[in-house]
Order: C-alpha cells, then structure tokens, then sequence
C-alpha cells in the first residue's frame, strides 16, 4: 500500500488509483468536473489541479491533474497550495464566463455539481465582462429537457451516453468555445439510459422533464430509500415527494446492483403513484361508499371469509409482507402464484437450482466484470435493462483488460486505453430468439427458436465437458457455435452465464445450469416483475392450480393480492375463474380489469406509501420503505389490510404481527429459507442517539405554510411507527446505515456526487456494505446435470409457435402511467420471418390475424429478419392487451392491406 | 555552404521527377541501407548527427524513435507519418521541401519507416497545398512503380504501403496526437500521453510522427554520415534549416542555411532587411506560438538553445517581423483570434481561456480596455502555461502575449489611457 | 444516397484503414467534392454507407473548418487573416471583397457565385497578403488586383 503526502500528512491509499480518486477515498475535498467514478479519467476539465513536488526539497513543485496522476509510494502532493487553489478557483471563473447564472430558474438548482464546485474553489466575482455566447436547445423527447446554455463542455454526457453504454444518437459537435451536446437534430433520445444524463450532467442542461410537470428541489424532498418496481434487477432508487406527490426517482447507489445508473423505466415510469386510476376508497359492491369505513369494511370481508373455501392469490409485483400476510390469512394450501402454470414451472427450476447450492448466481456487479458472458434465451435488452449495461461494461472492461495487459496502462487512464483498445471487444455471445442492440458488441449473435437454443447450450456443454451426452442430431451449425462459444468461455477466467424466463422454457433453464455448472461459473436469471423470486421462493403452486380447484369446489371466497390476472394469463381462464367464485377481494393500487371483479375491492399502497422487502433475481432480500403517507387512511400497505383481517378472524394475529418486522420474524420462522428477511434492513425501533434519521434534507422549507391553507398551526410532524426514518427535517444528520440512505448530502455536496462521501472508497461499496442480504449462496453440493436436450424445433406447415416480444416501453404494467413512457411505447403488431412473410406473401403492415385461447387478434405486421422461421411474435403486456398461451402452437392467417 | 535539402529545388523549374531525382543522387541512400543496414544501426546514425525535430519541439530523432518496440514480438503494423499539416500562422518552410522535391520527402519516410520497421506510412497534408498534393500523389506512384514502395523493396524483404492525407482544416491536426485521431476518422482532439504514440499511436500500434523537414534531413545523413550532418551547421544542433523571414522586409522568402546563423544575418542579408520607412519592433522566432525577440535579440544564434536562452524558441524556424507601423496590440489580437478559433475544446483553460483574451485585446484596440485588463491578461499568461492545459496549443498561443506586455507594455497602456489605438 | 461514383471513391478509403467508420473524413471529402457542401441527407447517407450513426458523422463534420454544413457559392474564396498577411494589410483585400461581392465575411454572394470565407494561414507568408479561390492560390494580392482575379470565375 503506497503512502502518499498530501500537504505533508502522509496517507496510505490503494494501488492502481489516480490521486483524485485517492483524495476523495480519504474523504478530502477535490473540485472535478470530467472524471467520473465509473468512466474514468480524460483530463478535460483541469479542474482537480494539484501540485506535486518532486520530493521534501522541491519547493517550487508543479501543477497536475489529479485524475491523471497515479498514485506512487512517496508521492508529495498539495491540495492547499496556493497556485493550485487560484488555478483551480480560475476554471470555475472560466466555466462560468458563459454560463447564465440562472440558478433560480434551473431545475438543477440545490442539487448541483457546478454549484458545489464552485463555492468549493471560492469563486464568486466574476470578471469577465463580455457578451456571452448563446446556444439553441433541442427537444429531446418526453422524458428529458435540455438547456445548453448552462453547458460547462465537461464531456460527461457524451462519454455516458456513447461511450459507457453504447448510445449513438447523442454527440459532441463544433469546436472551440461552441462545442456542443445534443442530438444532429431534434428528436426522442433513443438510449433506454438517457435519464442518467440527468445525473451523469453536472450542471442543469439534462434535466429530467418528468420532474418538471411538478417541480420542486432538492431540499424540498420528502425521501426514502427504496427498490425499483419495474423488474426483477431491484435497482435501488430514492423517491422523493411534496405535497402527497411522488416527484421523482434517482439513483441509489448500491456497488452491487446498479451502481450508478437506472434505466430509463425505472427512472421515469414512477407517475402510477401519482395516477388518476389509483384506488383511494375501499368499496363493496353494491354498497354505498360511507357503508365502506374501516371497520365496517374489515367486518364485511371477515364475513366473506368465515365459512367459506378460501383461495389466495398472490402476487410477484406485491412484496414479500404482503404476499405472506395473505399465505398465513388463507393457509399455505389456500396460497397460490398468480401466475401462469408454464411460468411457474419455469421459476421453479430456478428456484430448485438456487437452493441446491449447486451455482452461484452473480450479481449486476459480477457481471460487469465478467470476463466472458453467454446470453441464452433472453432478450435482456428489454426485460433487464441495467443488465444490459453491466454486460457492456463487461465486454469493454475486458477488452481494456486484454491490452492493458501487453501495455500496462491503470483502469481509470480512460482516455488512453479507449485508444489502445480501438475497435477490440470482450466475448459476448447473445443467442436469443429475438435481435438486440446488444449484437452490435457480440462476437457471437444467433437467433433460433427457444428449443435450438437450449439444444445450443446442452452442445455447449458437452463441448465443456465431453463425458455430458452429445445434443441428438445436433447438425452443423449448432456444432461449431458451440464450439466457437465453448472455447470463449473456457478461456475466460470468470465467465458468465445468463438466462430467463422470457422464453417461457424450462429447457433454457437446464441447458444453462448444465454450462454453468461445468464452467463453475456464474449463472443469473431474469424474471418477469420486481418479487418474482421472493414469490417463487414460497413454492405455491401456479393460477391454473387455483382455477382447477376452483372448478371443482363451491363457495369460494378469492382473496386476489396485486395482481391483475387478465394481465398474465389468457381472458377466457381469467374469466371462468372469477364465474366460479362466490365472493372476490381484490387488493391493489390502480384499477384493472381484474378490480373490476370485485366485490370488494380494497386500496393499496403503492412502493412508495409502503415500506416492503423484495426478492430480486440474484436473491437478494431489499426493503424499500415508505417515502409518503398516502392520501388517505383507507390506502394502506396490503399486508396491514390481511393482517387486520386475520385478526378480526382468528385470535392468532392478536395484532402483533401488524408490524413489519414481526411480520417478518413470523415469515422467517415459518420458512427458514427466507432467514435474514427481517434484517435487511435496521429494525423500526433503530434510534442513532436516541435519533431517528429524516427523511428531508435540513433546509426543507415550507414546513410551517405548506398546509397554511387549510389550517395555520403548525401540523405535528407524520409518525412512521413502521421504520426508523422520521417525517421531519430534524434527527441523525450523520450517515445513516446503508440500507437506510433517504438521500445523498454532505456538507458542501449538494449534488448527488455527494455519494462519494458515503462510499468506504470511491466507486466501491457503501459504509457499513451494499444493502440486501443475498439469500442463496454457492455451497459444495456437487452438480446435478439435466443432460437432457429437447428435440429440435421444426416448423410446422400451418401453425406457429406464439412468443411474446418484450418491450422495455409499453411492456410493464406500471410504468406506461407515466404519459413519456406511454407515447415512447410500441403499439401492437405480429411479427413473423421474413421467409415465412414472403411464403404468405406478406409484406409490412399487411394485417396478420392470430388466433389464441379462442379469441382472434388482428395487428398489423411488421417483419423480423432474422426471426427463426415457425415462429410468431406478438409484443407482451401492452396496456389494453390479452395475455396469451405464450409457448403454445397458434394458427394465423393474414390479410394483405 | 551546403544545401542538402534544397540543392534540387530551383524556384522556377517543376520540380525533379523520379528519373531526375535519381539522377541527382536520389534514392542511393535507400539503396544502401535496403544493402544492408539494420533498423538499429539507421537509429543510431540519425540519433549521432544530432538531427531534432523540425515540428518545433526540438526533440532528438532518433533518440524519438528508439522507443519504437522492435524485433518479432513488437504489435503490428508499425505506422510512420509525415506531419505535413504546416498550419502555423508564419511558416511556410515545408511548402517548399513538398511543392520542390517530393521524392526528397518520400525516400526519407521509406529511411524512417525501415528505421522503426513500419508497415505503413501517411503523408498528413494540410488541405490547401493542392499542388503538393497533386505532386505527392504522382511521387508516390512513381515510387511504387520503381520498387522503392511495395512489397520487398530492392530485395531487402522490407515492405512498406504509403498513402496520402489531406486534412480537412484545424490547427490542431499538427499537434501529432491530434493528427491521429484525425487519420482515425475522428475529431482531432489530443490524446493524453503517456502512452505515448510510439507505443499507442495511430489505431492503437506503435506509431512516429514527424515533420516534413525532419524526414527530408535523413536520406542526405545516411548518405553522408553523421559527422557530416554535424558539421553542417554552426552550432550544436545538427543540420541545416529551414527559415523564412515575412512581414515587411525587402525580401521576404525561404532560405536553407546552416543551423545556428545569426538572427542579424537572416533578416539583414537573406531578407534583405526591414522595407525603407519601417523599423524592426519585434520578431516571433519560429511560428505564432513563440516568444518576441527584439532588436536587442539580434546577434543571437538562431539554434534550439540560443533561442531559448533569449527567452523564446526556435520553433519551425520561420520568424514574423512586426515592424514600428503595426500596432502590437493588434498584431496580438490577430494571433490570439487564431488560437482561440483553433482551439479543439476539448480543456477548459483553453476553449474558455482564449476567447477571453481575445476579446480583452479587441476591447482594448477599439479604446474600450481598462487598466485591470492588463491584469488579465498577464494572469491568462500564467494560467495558460504548460502542464495547466491539455496539450500545448494554449502554452503557445501564451508565449507571443507574454512577451508582448514584456516588451510593448507602453503600446498597451496607450490604448488604455487615449481609449483608441495610437497607430490608427 | 450516395451516387455509384461517391460510394466507388470511399470504398477505395474503406481499404485502407482497419474498419470502415475510420474513413469517415474521407467520406465527406468525396461527397463534399461532388455536391458542394454536407446537408443533413448526405450527413445521413454517409452515416449509412459507413455504420455508424448520423450523430457521429456530424460530430466529425462540425469539428472541422472545411466541411461546410451549409450551402456555398460556386466558387470559395479564402481569405487568410493570419499574422502574416495582417501585416501586409489583408485587411484592405477583405473591406474591397466585402464590397465588391456586396456580402460579409461567412456569405454567399447573391448570385451565388461566391462564398467567402475566412482562412487561417495558407502557408505562402513570403507572398502575403494571399488568398485561394477554389483549389487557386493568389499571392501579393493588392485590392487593384481582385477585379482580374474574381473576373476569371463565373
Ligand atoms: C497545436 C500544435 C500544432 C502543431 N502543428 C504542427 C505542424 O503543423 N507540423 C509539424 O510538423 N508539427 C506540428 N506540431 C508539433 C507536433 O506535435 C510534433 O511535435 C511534430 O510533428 C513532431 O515532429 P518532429 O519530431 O519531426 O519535430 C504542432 C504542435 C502543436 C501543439
Ligand atoms: S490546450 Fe486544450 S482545448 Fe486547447 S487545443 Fe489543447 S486540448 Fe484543445
Ligand atoms: S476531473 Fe481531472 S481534469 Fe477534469
């Protein structure tokens, strides 16, 4: 460990850093602009400048980039040097001679890079005198705003958006002091992560524009620490709310998860919360609306309860409180997934893998420093977006490793080893039925149909380890991919295999334990929602399950828990279902097709009023907790909801289990496979100090006029008896344990850089480790291989196998709330083969006419080049759309427009 | 007095084709290292004559390409490129080696590409020498066609492919980090170093730039050996060199002399001195980007360290004569207009720093600058210096303002005080 | 969409360089010689032609001082404003073109014969003040002269 002297203390600090990073690691304060934490150094901005003294004699010493100088043993530097204090005050004063000054009207405002900075440098008088130079901004589509002007041409976004994840519709154009960042021309940014230039941008010119429909800063926030809803990765975000609003999401840092970054999904499709189509009263059918206060409602459903078959639906979208206080109201037997039977399959391979310790499963972290990673199956560019990140950063962190290993150049040195590495790439095969932007960085690319592709990864395991069977009749092309991906993976030193369950195929599944399991290597999932996992865990068994049961039984009750099930399994089944029922709870948040069968319909909370733990698909346990109280009494947490119920029904509950951390203690006793649940996060009574931590900054403001309207007093401040965190701008103002960061701030950190000062090293994991606690670990349980490959897929002469297309925007069912979202989301459409096009003779828009579960379903076609013949796709979860028997053999006929 | 590198160029005769070139001696010293000498053998001999770079950083040639990485293991291809981007404001000394003996500057790429075993080898040429481009592009075709390019050339197992270049416009495609990603199809931003080119250079491989007047000395070093070369010139520094002389003097033009004349003597004799009615006021040595000299700088020889010991550098040799009937302040402002437009925008004490210097000296010409403006500027002076910005563009645009309010300070003040330009 | 000759003359670049996007100068180049200028569809076809995305064509095309990304008169004329040629007085050629060609420095004149244009240094200091027209170099130019210059140009 090298020992450096900065302004003569010496310091131990870590090889292979620069100075920038090693001075924030030691919590010192360093001004800088281009560097990022997570691209890396490119000396633009020369705001860091140091000086470095050649040893204790030299007095004179000269300036340097701290981000381009690596840290040696001996190294003498100072911070506090007063030519490099005035050079570093100087930068700012440059940045600003063109910058407008329009703090008050930015949306950055109070949260911003170039203000900390520049307080920072103690900059404040302004000497340059000249007009400044004026830029024309673009429109960048529904979700991000931008304003030139404020541009300090730190490169960050383009070095973001372009560089780290692979986007090309943003660049940097014209020279010298009109250098500028946009678009070439107007237009929607076409990169699933353009809101983190909102982020990644130190300044106010990306901003995000979904905040600006209902503006307010920072420090106005109401937050909380909470976890992404949009799908199973669990990214951690921080939500923030005013006036029973949630305004926005940002980044939560976790060094395991996400990092630094969201999708633009995650980031922007929050507005549910805020949705006109929320449920805010309980109802009864039938029944007027003053009939459904608490108690009265309480009582009515008890009634519906007692005496009656009860069967529960759960929910993967619900978190694991509400999901186990529904299983304990109804009985384990009475507990079942809301989720097709093929799905469930599919999870329960998953979950039989995970739990026999036989693999490990790694995390977005993992993967990003994979040195080798094999996509099978999954279309991961749309159903696990930031895991399409982490799998770039893999494929160029190992390109850059492969040089930098014949030219030994630091990590960080991003500018130079860009260079270096020019076009090269780390291996990356994307076997997938569907093509991805992801092909674009893959050696191997390859589509075919969900069997061939299974068959392609039981070839490649018996090419990994040749005493596995050989795949039957594997042909040529299976044989040498195989061959050519087997190879890759064998050279790598930490390769990684990913798989899901978007394919609707258990085959995959097994097809990928087997490689994995030869290679010792990594092997992750996606699932479809945010507790998928959480939920498969619990091993109930599958809605078709439940609609059986429910056929041959009378006098049911169905207590149906966040789910829509028009939503995941076909109309008719959903219908049948509910004609079977005699009495139907539905607990949710927005009104669906499925609300409309209640008969008692029940307002939930959404992630934001809730405080929840949820499973994601690496199997790590995460809470998100309450950022608002909701609107209304009646908007509870579902699992209050069942637990008041059970209450009310059996003596059991006695009301004790009404807390979240009882609740989950009961959880964690009943199934000893969740252990750890409880503790993923600090318990409600955790005082720091006898303090709780708030939830808003300290300078939040308003708090005294904000309700004035209504009433002058002062409110009492909001009691959470559910958590630690307060509904007040008083309390622990130090850190607080990782998993219960409300928000980033330091002193003289407004922005979320600040998160630096929360890091136990910059870029590295949270003070006190990254949250969540991983409830499945590799033990030494030897593999089991399924060496059992499916029989090849043939195309049938007049029917088609029924896929869905998943789409990052429209596919979820949450997130098309957000009107951005919304009007950036595909509309229907079939796809088929080009050849199969041309044998009906087919061309783009003609109308296609699929017939599934009894119903027709006419969209207009539009043409997948390299879809494997036989196949038919139709894009998933739409708003408005039918659920299909995904998987199943459909029949088609067109009809030429 | 020798003039190896312009004997064959006569001002008003094309210039010699590859017949005549030969004639004139020309391609022998190919011929004699493809016989038998070794790549490390050529290094040696241009790093013993003392040759350094004519691009204006002065730096030993062969020293320069020694850290090239050589034998079997060493990446390919290997890149040489002739820097022939010449777009400092002054010089015109490569025009004259391009547009009168291109073949000169083919057979010394082929000796350097050999000395550093490339594969490949560009001319990077500024896009408005439409003459030199043309004759290139006729060189290199002849010099294909003779064997002296192409595979195994005369026998010696060498192989070497040469391309043209023509730039598109910007300054910074000079600054030789610049002009790679230029070749590379990008924009010419620098490159941070290290790694420096000849180990990272053009896409990715090991790479030597440099210029055009540079290569032209070697076919005549490995002819006539190192000593020779030594004692070309007057001074330390081996050589001839190019300089030129414009502005208003009798006879401005392009000379090949020994390394180390006085300045006196150039401006005096060569270019005839000032134009009857002007007196000499200043002169920038080599370029835009160097320091005033004045008349007390006369006698001073014009080699690498002289003119650095007076306080400026010898740069690419072409010196600017600013005469008493032009006004400093806006012989500077004209400068700093053109750094300011140059600069790439790539760091921030540049793109921002220059703009605003230029505007304080506009200011000042049209009687409206203060007297903190002076202060300003002097402090950009400072800041801007090397090692404070990316690469060297902004450090040089500095060194002829610097040097301006050392010795025109009077000139300055003037316009501040009368609040308009003494010389209108 | 590029013409059969555009497309010959870059893929002749393509060959020389290790991937395809490397000869995007090239590109603009060639297209920029057949048609005058770079407007936003040739920018697209170009960015077609070689893979790469129109945002990266255009970032490469505003970098640089002589690709127009607006359209231009028949003829340039670049004019050189450097330390040189403001010595020996380019000024006065550039207040006699501005009033000859009834335009201002970055026009196109009406008639659209000619765009002028500012230049940095052409590299001919000894023969200042100099200006190009086209692929023509002028040296020693006085304001007397530009009538005979200009009238070669139609
Ligand atoms: C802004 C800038 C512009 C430059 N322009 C040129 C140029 O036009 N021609 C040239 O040979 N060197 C130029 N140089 C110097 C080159 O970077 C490089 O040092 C030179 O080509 C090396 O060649 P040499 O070793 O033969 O001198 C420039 C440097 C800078 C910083
Ligand atoms: S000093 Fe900076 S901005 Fe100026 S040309 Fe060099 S890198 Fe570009
Ligand atoms: S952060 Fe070091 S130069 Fe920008």
């Amino acid at each position: 460990m090298p020992t450096i002297y900065i302004d003569n203390k010496p310091f131990d600090v870590k090889t292979g850093k620069n100075l920038l990073e090693a001075c924030l690691s030691l919590g010192l304060d360093l001004p800088y602009f281009c560097w990022h934490p997570a691209m890396g150094s490119i000396g633009a901005c020369r705001q860091c400048a140091v000086k470095v003294f050649k040893d204790e004699e030299d007095t004179r010493g000269r300036i340097v980039m701290s981000c381009m100088e690596g840290v040696k043993d001996g190294l003498r530097v100072s911070i506090n040097d007063e030519t490099a204090k005035a050079f570093r005050s100087q930068v700012v004063e440059w940045l600003m001679t063109n910058h407008p000054h329009d703090c008050p009207v930015c949306d950055e405002g109070g949260s911003c890079h170039l203000q900390d900075m520049t307080v920072m440098t103690g900059h404040n008088y302004r000497r340059y005198e000249f007009k400044k130079r004026t830029y024309t901004n673009q429109y960048l589509g529904p979700l991000i705003n931008h304003e030139m002007n404020r541009c300090i041409q730190c490169y960050r976004c383009v070095r973001f958006y372009k560089d780290y994840a692979g986007g090309k519709d943003l660049n940097v154009f014209s020279a010298h002091n009109h250098v500028y960042f946009g678009r070439e021309k107007d237009g929607v940014l076409q990169s699933p992560y353009s809101g983190n230039l909102a982020e990644v941008c130190p300044t106010g010119v990306f901003t995000d524009k979904t905040l600006k429909e209902h503006y307010t800063r920072k420090w106005d926030l109401t937050n909380a620490p909470s976890v992404c809803q949009h799908c199973s990765l669990g990214c951690n975000v921080i939500a923030g709310e005013r006036y029973g609003k949630l305004r926005n999401i940002v980044n939560r840092y976790n060094g395991e998860v996400n990092g630094y970054f969201l999708c633009d999904k995650g980031r922007f499709g929050y507005e549910f919360v805020n949705s006109e189509n929320r449920i805010t009263q309980p109802l009864i059918r039938n029944q007027t609306i003053e009939a459904t206060a608490y108690d009265k409602l309480i009582q009515h459903a008890g009634k519906l309860l007692s005496g009656h078959t009860l069967v529960g639906i759960g929910s993967p979208r619900a978190s694991l409180e509400s999901n186990y206080a529904l299983l304990e109201l109804v009985g384990k037997e009475n507990f079942y997934q809301g989720i097709p039977d093929d799905l469930a399959y599919v999870e329960q391979k998953i979950v039989d893998i995970l739990e026999s310790g036989a693999i490990h499963t790694p995390s977005l972290k993992e993967i990003e420093e994979a040195d080798a990673v094999l996509i099978l199956g999954e279309d991961i560019w749309n159903t696990a977006s930031v895991m399409a990140l982490a799998v770039r950063q893999s494929v160029m962190k190992t390109a850059a490793n492969h040089t930098t290993e014949q030219i030994p150049l630091p990590s960080w040195q991003d500018l130079a080893i860009k260079e270096l590495v020019q076009e090269t790439k780390g291996f990356l095969a994307n076997v997938t039925v569907v093509p991805s932007p992801l092909d674009e960085i893959a050696a191997v690319s390859m589509r075919a149909a969900p069997d061939d592709l299974a068959r392609l990864g039981f070839a490649i395991a018996h090419v990994l380890n040749p005493s596995l069977p050989e795949v039957p009749d594997a042909g040529e092309m299976i044989n040498t991919q195989a061959a050519i991906i087997g190879k890759a993976l064998q050279q790598a030193r930490h390769p990684v295999i990913i798989t899901g369950t978007s394919c609707w195929s258990n085959a995959l599944i097994r097809a990928s334990f087997d490689i994995a399991a030869t290679l010792n290597a990594g092997l992750a999932f996606v699932l479809q929602e945010c507790n998928s996992l959480g939920l498969a865990m619990m091993r109930a068994p599958s809605f078709e399950k439940a609609a059986a049961y429910a056929e041959e039984t009378t006098n049911i009750t169905a207590i149906i828990l966040e789910n829509d099930l028009y939503r995941c399994i076909p109309a008719i089944e959903a219908d049948t279902f509910f004609s079977k029922c005699k009495h139907i709870i539905v607990l949710d948040t927005l009104h669906n097709r499925t609300t409309e069968k209640a008969h008692v319909l029940i307002p939930a909370a959404t992630f934001a009023e809730a405080d929840g733990t949820f499973v994601n698909n690496e199997g790590r346990a995460q809470r998100s907790c309450q950022v608002f109280m909701p609107a209304n009494k009646e908007i509870r947490e579902s699992f209050k909801w069942l637990s008041d119920i059970r209450t009310l029904q059996t003596t059991a509950g006695n009301g004790h289990e009404r807390n979240p951390d009882d609740l989950l203690l009961a959880f964690e006793n009943r199934f000893p496979k969740f252990a750890g649940i409880s503790k993923v996060a600090p318990p409600h009574n955790f005082r720091i100090h006898g303090a709780r931590i708030p939830r808003e900054a300290h300078r939040y403001s308003g708090r005294t006029a904000m309700t004035a309207n209504m009433a002058v007093s002062e409110p009492k401040p909001l009691q959470d008896d559910d958590s630690s965190l307060s509904y007040t701008m008083e309390g622990y103002r130090g850190l607080p344990p990782a998993p219960l960061i409300p928000f980033f701030w330091s002193p003289g950190w407004n922005s979320g850089q600040s998160v630096n000062k929360y890091q136990q090293e910059v870029g590295g994991m949270l003070k006190g480790g990254d949250p969540g606690i991983r409830l499945f670990e590799k033990t030494t349980t030897l593999p089991a291989f399924y060496q059992d490959a499916p029989e090849a897929f043939v195309p049938r002469p007049d029917k088609w196998m029924l896929l869905p297309q998943y789409h990052l925007f429209g596919s979820g069912e949450l997130s098309v709330y957000t009107a951005g979202i919304a009007s950036l989301s595909s509309g229907p459409y079939v796809s088929l083969s080009k050849h199969d096009a041309e044998r009906h003779h087919v061309r783009n828009g003609d109308m296609v006419s699929v017939k599934a579960d009894n119903k027709t379903y006419t969209f207009p076609l539009s043409i997948q080049e390299s879809l494997p013949d036989g196949i038919v796709l139709v894009p998933a979860g739409l708003r408005g759309t039918d659920a299909l028997s995904w998987g199943s053999w459909v029949n088609i006929s067109t009809e030429i427009v | 007095m020798e003039r190896p590198l312009t004997s064959n160029i006569y001002p008003d005769r094309p210039p010699l084709n590859l017949k005549e070139y030969e004639q004139a001696g020309g391609y022998a010293a190919l011929r004699k290292v493809c016989s038998g000498m070794s790549p490390a053998a050529l290094q040696k001999l241009v790093q013993d004559s003392n040759l350094k770079g004519r691009g204006g950083a002065g730096f030993n040639t062969g020293i320069k390409w020694s850290l090239v990485p050589m034998g079997d293991e060493a990446p390919h291809p290997k890149y040489l490129i002739a820097n022939a981007d010449e777009m400092e404001p002054g010089t015109f000394k490569d025009r004259v080696l391009l547009e009168g003996n291109p073949h000169q500057l083919i057979e010394g790429m082929i000796l350097a590409a050999y000395a550093i075993q490339a594969d490949t080898a560009y001319v990077f040429l500024r896009w408005a020498y439409h003459e030199a481009a043309a004759l290139l592009r006729k060189s290199i075709q002849e010099a294909y066609d003779a064997g002296y390019l192409g595979q195994d050339i005369l026998g010696s197992g060498f192989h070497l492919d040469m391309h043209l270049h023509t730039g598109v416009g910007r300054y910074m495609c000079g600054e030789e980090t610049a002009l790679l990603n230029a070749l590379e199809g990008k924009r010419a931003t620098p490159r941070a170093k290290p790694p420096f080119p000849q180990i990272s250079g053009l896409f990715g491989k090991p790479t030597i730039v440099n210029n055009v007047e540079t290569l032209c000395c070697i076919p005549h070093i490995v002819n006539n050996g190192a000593d020779w070369f030594k004692g070309l010139s007057y001074s330390e520094d081996g050589g001839t060199k190019l300089y030129g002389v414009s502005g208003k003097v009798k006879k401005p033009g392009a000379w090949e002399l020994p390394m180390g004349i006085t300045m006196r003597e150039l401006i005096e004799e060569h270019a005839g001195g000032m134009k009857s009615g002007f007196q000499l006021r200043g002169v920038l040595p080599g370029g835009a980007s160097t320091d005033f000299l004045t008349v007390q700088h006369l006698d001073i020889k014009l080699d690498y360290k002289s003119v650095a010991a007076a306080g400026s550098r010898l740069g690419t040799g072409t010196m600017i004569v600013m005469d008493d009937g032009t006004c400093p302040v806006g012989f500077v402002h004209n400068l700093q207009h053109f750094f300011a437009q140059e600069s790439c925008g790539w760091c921030t004490p540049c793109r921002e720093g220059l703009p605003w210097v230029e505007k304080i000296l506009l200011a000042m010409e049209k009687g409206e600058g203060r007297k903190e403006d002076l202060e300003l500027l002097q402090m950009h002076t400072q800041l801007l210096g090397p090692g404070n910005t990316f690469c060297a563009l902004a450090p040089g645009a500095m060194e002829p303002l610097q040097s301006a309010l050392k010795y025109f300070r009077d000139d300055f003040e003037k316009h501040i005080d009368h609040k308009k330009c003494p010389y209108d | 969409m590029l013409t059969a000759i555009e497309k010959k003359a870059i893929d002749h670049e393509i060959e020389l360089v290790p991937y395809k996007k490397a000869s995007v100068i090239e590109a603009l180049k060639i297209v920029q010689q057949h048609r005058g200028w770079i407007s936003d569809e040739s920018i697209e076809a170009i960015a077609d032609y070689l893979e790469i995305s129109p945002a990266e064509v255009d970032s490469v095309a505003t970098f640089y001082n002589l690709i127009f990304r607006k359209p231009v008169g028949r003829h340039i004329i670049l004019l050189c404003d450097s330390i040189s040629c403001y010595v020996m007085g380019y000024r006065l050629l550039h207040k006699a073109l501005e009033e000859k060609l009834h335009i201002r420095m970055g026009q196109t004149s009406e008639d659209n014969r000619f765009t002028l244009l500012p230049n940095v240094c052409l590299g001919c200091c000894d023969h200042a003040p100099a200006l190009m027209i086209d692929k023509d170099l002028y040296r020693d130019v006085e304001p007397a002269l530009l009538d005979d210059i200009l009238k070669k140009y139609t």
